[in-house]
């Protein structure tokens, strides 16, 4: 260390310390309890918490109480993992109550913890149970995390308000608290009104995670209650109230385009008007209005277009042999939009079809400055080995992985309005036999990357000559720029994770045998069986760690590989709109030539060339004109269409790290539920 | 006694509680003599522990003392006692392993020469993984040492030595130089004849069948061990760089949120958070793994070794009583120094008997050290693998309900987004 330390000694500054080493002791320091009476000291004053209760406090709670965490979630932990989420949320708030007791009555603890704890214990809980209108619950979360005692003293007296609307306050409490068989009473005799029906609905969309029982009273009341409401709507909840499983509820958010259930204004709107189609209407119509629409408009407008249309790519399936085989993909779409034939139907496609579709998707609404979504890119490695290789799991993995993407690529030409309007679209989905995209199939994948690079490469050699007057452009496509490389680096580190969380799966396998072997040879009879069973909890916390890397992958680089393409398309949009631009300025060049000549002619006295220069002239002012309007229109096109990628991409995010707390909530639970397996058999050793 | 750790003038400091602790070591609860390492300074490569001892021993001059000592000089205490005759029939604890600063080292020679091309994001986050791993390899390289002192203080012989009492007591530089090239080729040397002469007396028949199968134990069990111990370093050390990416993914997720200019940079600034979060609960996975699991692997593939070498000398004593019997025989035989060689042989067998008593003894209670500390160590590892993975089945839950709230409440109205 000597020379490098002299050179550049780690400038750490103090104030980081202390949190450092608490950190990294905690593990040890776990047991013996002191740790937490220093926690404690700064609590007895309830109103100077530690600035985040959720970060350290709750830890250390956890961390404490051993014998807790043996005993007593354990039970807890088994009986209820079907729904990890919801159990994890009870779990989550009643064992540091637990836990809590346990502390208090330790004698070396003294300080009254408690009050600090009961805060976000009980904060969270009357959030979910109680019914305020959905923005008074952002708000008053953010409270609970950032501010807890303020947050939770204030969240009570919001509770009541925001309860009075529906019920009284103390129906509300009995109504969950206790048992499933007063709520289901309770409500249906105050014979709700519609109102009363979409906020409910709204909160059982949230609450999944936090509570199981409640999800299924209400969608039942949902489905029994004769209010009027869309069809789309009531069969959402019906798929919630049924497997109250919570993981249909976040699939559902992936797959359904439109419903997007936690939109409650909405929701409340399509109640009123029960006709389904008639959201897709404004949406259509609205793109030529657009240009002499403000932002605000603009936004309001997005979150109208609400239809109903899950398309879904399943059963990969080689089609012939050798190297002429390809995959075929079942392409089924379910929909109550009134432009389709039927409610639900299907076709076969194969990989060209989709290339194709996007051709000619882009043919026709690039230049209006429309982001066409980009398929995946081919790749001759991958389908070299699905055609060669039977039953490699590599191929598997590339098929499945293409499938996915291909899965969301349709998703999102449908989720555009303007797209899923487009007669090529339909007959995608709809027509059983497609004819042969012959264009694509001599795409190689080089060839497609330079059809969707070249309208970047455009972009930079215009951009010199583009003198943009527009600072809203100006800014925006160095943001997508900037934008695109960050998600590079990202997805390049997502990358990592994934070939690092495979290297864990496997030496944690590796590991697994060496522990068994030596299990083998240890001669202490409890201690060799504890070994092979520390070595079968190994074996099983590889394969986690394998769906885990797949998580990695599916959720979250893959989803960064899309926006990585997809900016690029973004970034052609903005080259068509400057192509517009260039057209209109060469317009304008030649019409000031073409004046010149006007001049010319007039002070050289030529009448007979006269008239044909005037006609001239008119024609490129009538050009000039056209090009201009043309180029404001994209221009508004284009800033609409960003506008919108910026919130989808908002949502999509959203959604993907949503589900992969999930998968990560999933393994945890796994992981808990083996070594609490596990334990005993520590504890046997002898 | 608060752990603390902190930076001085290019030193760094830690303060240790006598609590944290990778492998176990008190088969006997005396209280007459404790002796932990409350701190140490580490300078450059050099590692300076405070020892500190109570007792109430009479042996020692006060009760409660502390002295400074550095690496070498326990390495000298380790050798005086390996070369003392008289306790060729024990295990002798094994030495500490020599401060391994190479892993923070090649970080930190990351650190410098990247400094340029980093984001102040990424730089942050590098200098965190640093400041991370250097504390844990301090805290390491203090705990092994403590052990050794545990060890020898725990033992009914060793705690009398008084080379041992010295190294406690004497509040000077014991003025123990590092070894020098010769010295360490003579080690080296030592143990190139060591193992030629186990090849040899290898041959010799064994006459105590518990000594026969403690030899087979051992040596399927110090290969089975070494390969675990191995094979947990490789998978902790994966482990912790699935955590050092979700601190790059935290950071980038960061500097993309710094160039973001709409409602998305306070998403993206949250999903650095989860990320970070998300690090912080992995490198705590990680480490105590490492600490409980890899250290007990580390440590008993060289108490092992430590037993093997015993066993060694308990050959050599076996090896010497049979030729001091066949000279004896031999000068029987020839009539000549017949009285010279009884009396050799007579030492020898001694020598053998007590070696093989004590041996038996030490073994025995070897293995039963062994089975507590495994014990201990996987419920403490287990207790903490459970209390982890709920630390980050509530993380997430309260992200993903953070996240979901936060879904219902901006799509009912547009611009809300900004405020979750």
């Amino acid at each position: 260390m000597a020379a490098s330390s002299e050179r550049s000694p780690p400038p750490f500054p103090d104030s980081e310390e202390p949190e450092l080493l608490e950190d990294s002791d905690e593990g040890a320091d776990a047991f013996t309890g002191t740790s937490i009476s220093e926690m404690d000291s700064p609590s007895p004053d309830s109103t100077k918490p530690p600035k985040d209760i959720f970060n350290e406090p709750l830890e250390d709670i956890f961390s404490d109480p051993l014998s807790n965490i043996n005993s007593e979630p354990q039970k807890k932990v088994d009986t209820k993992i079907p729904s990890p989420s919801s159990d994890e949320a009870v779990d989550l708030f009643s064992d540091p109550l637990d836990d809590d007791s346990e502390v208090v009555s330790s004698p070396e603890v003294q300080n009254p913890m408690p009050d600090l704890l009961n805060e976000p214990v009980q904060a969270p809980k009357s959030d979910v149970l109680g019914e305020p209108p959905v923005h008074k619950n952002a708000a008053r979360q953010q409270d609970i995390f950032e501010d807890p005692p303020k947050g939770s003293s204030k969240s009570s007296s919001v509770k009541k308000a925001a309860s009075a609307e529906l019920f009284s306050d103390e129906d509300e409490e009995d109504l969950f608290k206790e048992l499933p068989k007063v709520v289901t009473k309770k409500p249906q005799p105050s014979g709700p009104p519609v109102d009363v029906f979409t906020e409910v609905k709204s909160d059982v969309k949230v609450k999944p995670q936090v509570k199981d029982d409640p999800t299924d009273l209400f969608a039942e009341e949902a489905l029994t209650a004769p209010a009027p409401k869309p069809s789309a709507s009531s069969s959402s909840s019906r798929t919630n109230g049924v497997h109250s499983e919570e993981h249909d509820l976040f699939s559902e958010a992936t797959v359904e385009l439109s419903l997007d259930s936690p939109r409650n204004d909405r929701k409340k709107k399509d109640a009123v008007k029960p006709s389904v189609s008639a959201p897709v209407a404004p949406v259509a119509s609205s793109s030529s209005k657009a240009p002499s629409k403000t932002l605000e408009e603009l936004e309001e407008e997005e979150s109208e277009d609400t239809f109903d249309l899950n398309i879904s790519v399943t059963n990969p399936e080689k089609v012939g042999d050798g190297m002429n085989a390809y995959m075929a993909y079942k392409v089924s779409t379910q929909t109550s939009l009134t432009m389709f034939r039927s409610k639900t139907f299907t076709v076969r496609r194969r990989f060209s079809d989709f290339l194709g579709l996007y051709e000619k998707l882009s043919e026709k609404h690039l230049q209006n400055g429309y982001i066409v979504p980009p398929p995946p890119e081919k790749s001759i490695l991958g389908m070299t080995k699905v055609k060669v290789g039977k039953e490699d799991p590599s191929s598997a993995e590339f098929v499945e992985r293409r499938r996915a993407a291909l899965e969301r690529y349709l998703q999102r030409v449908v989720s555009h309005p303007s797209l899923l309007q487009d007669p090529d679209v339909r007959e995608f989905l709809e027509k059983e036999e497609l004819p042969r995209a012959v264009s694509t199939q001599a795409l190689s994948g080089a060839g497609f990357l330079k059809m969707l690079n070249k309208a970047t490469d455009a972009v930079s050699k215009m951009t010199i000559k583009m003198n943009e007057q527009d600072v809203w452009f100006d800014e925006k496509i160095q943001d997508v720029e900037n934008e695109e490389q960050h998600m590079r680096k990202l997805h390049v580190m997502v990358e990592s994770l994934v070939n690092h969380r495979k290297e864990l799966s496997g030496n944690t396998a590796v590991f697994a045998k060496s522990v068994a072997m030596l299990g083998s040879s240890e001669d202490n009879t409890a201690l060799s069986r504890a070994l092979s069973q520390l070595a079968e909890v190994e074996d099983r916390i590889e394969q986690l760690h394998q769906e885990q890397a797949a998580n990695d992958f599916f959720t979250f680089s893959e989803l960064l590989a899309d926006y990585i393409r997809l900016l690029g398309a973004v970034k052609g949009c903005f080259d068509q709109r400057m192509k517009a631009w260039q057209r209109w300025q060469d317009a304008e060049n030649m019409l000031q030539k073409k004046r010149e000549v006007e001049a010319k002619l007039l002070w050289a006295n030529k009448p007979d060339k006269l008239q044909q220069a005037k006609d001239e002239i008119a024609e490129w002012e009538a050009k000039v004109t056209q090009y201009e309007r043309e180029f404001e229109r994209i221009s508004a096109t284009v800033r609409k269409e960003v506008i919108r990628f910026d919130k989808e991409k908002a949502r999509d995010f959203k959604r993907q790290i949503i589900k992969y707390l999930e998968s990560l909530l999933n393994s945890q639970q796994q992981l808990i539920k083996y070594w609490e397996a596990f334990l005993p058999e520590a504890k046997a050793i002898a | 006694p608060h752990p603390r750790c902190f930076q001085e003038s290019g030193s760094w400091f830690l303060t240790t509680t006598p609590l944290v602790r990778s492998v176990s070591v008190d088969l006997n609860n005396d209280a007459s003599l404790v002796i932990d390492i409350p701190d140490a300074l580490c300078e450059r490569d050099k590692v300076k522990f405070t020892v500190h001892t109570k007792t109430t021993l009479s042996s020692f001059q006060k009760p409660e003392f502390s002295v400074p000592r550095q690496h070498e000089e326990f390495i000298w205490l380790h050798d005086t006692i390996v070369e003392t005759e008289e306790y060729a029939g024990l295990i002798i604890p094994p030495a500490p392993p020599k401060p391994d600063f190479e892993g923070p080292r090649e970080k930190m020679h990351k650190l410098g020469e990247g400094e340029s091309s980093m984001t102040k994001e990424e730089y942050a986050k590098m200098k965190q993984e640093l400041e991370a791993e250097y504390l844990a390899v301090f805290k390491k390289t203090v705990q092994v040492h403590e052990v050794f002192l545990q060890r020898l203080s725990s033992h009914p012989i060793f705690r009398k030595d008084r080379n041992f009492q010295i190294f406690l007591e004497y509040d000077q530089d014991l003025s123990v130089r590092r070894k020098n090239a010769k010295e360490m080729f003579g080690g080296f040397f030592k143990n190139m004849v060591k193992s030629a002469d186990e090849v040899l007396i290898s041959g010799v028949k064994e006459v105590d069948e518990f000594f026969e199968q403690e030899k087979t134990f051992l040596l399927d069990y110090s290969s089975k061990i070494k390969d675990a111990s191995a094979k947990a370093e490789k998978m902790t050390r994966s482990h912790k760089n699935v955590a050092d990416d979700y601190n790059h993914i935290s950071g980038a997720l960061n500097s993309t949120a710094a160039d973001n200019n709409t409602a998305f940079k306070k998403h993206l600034e949250k999903y650095a958070e989860v990320f970070e979060k998300l690090r912080k609960l992995e490198d705590r996975v990680a480490s105590d793994q490492e600490l409980k699991l890899t250290e007990l692997l580390r440590y008993y593939t060289r108490d092992i070794q430590a037993a093997k070498d015993l066993l060694y000398r308990r050959a050599r004593a076996l090896a010497d009583n049979e030729n001091s019997n066949k000279a004896l025989d031999k000068a029987r035989l020839k009539g000549k120094d017949i009285a010279q060689a009884e009396e050799n042989q007579k030492q020898c067998l001694q020598k053998f008997d007590k070696l093989s008593e004590s041996g038996k003894k030490e073994l025995t209670s070897f293995k039963a050290r062994r089975v507590v500390a495994f014990r201990k160590n996987l419920i403490e590892m287990t207790e903490l693998e459970i209390k982890h993975a709920k630390v980050r089945r509530l993380k997430c839950c309260v992200y993903h309900y953070m996240f979901t709230r936060q879904c219902s409440g901006s799509h009912g109205k547009p611009g809300n987004m900004r405020e979750f």
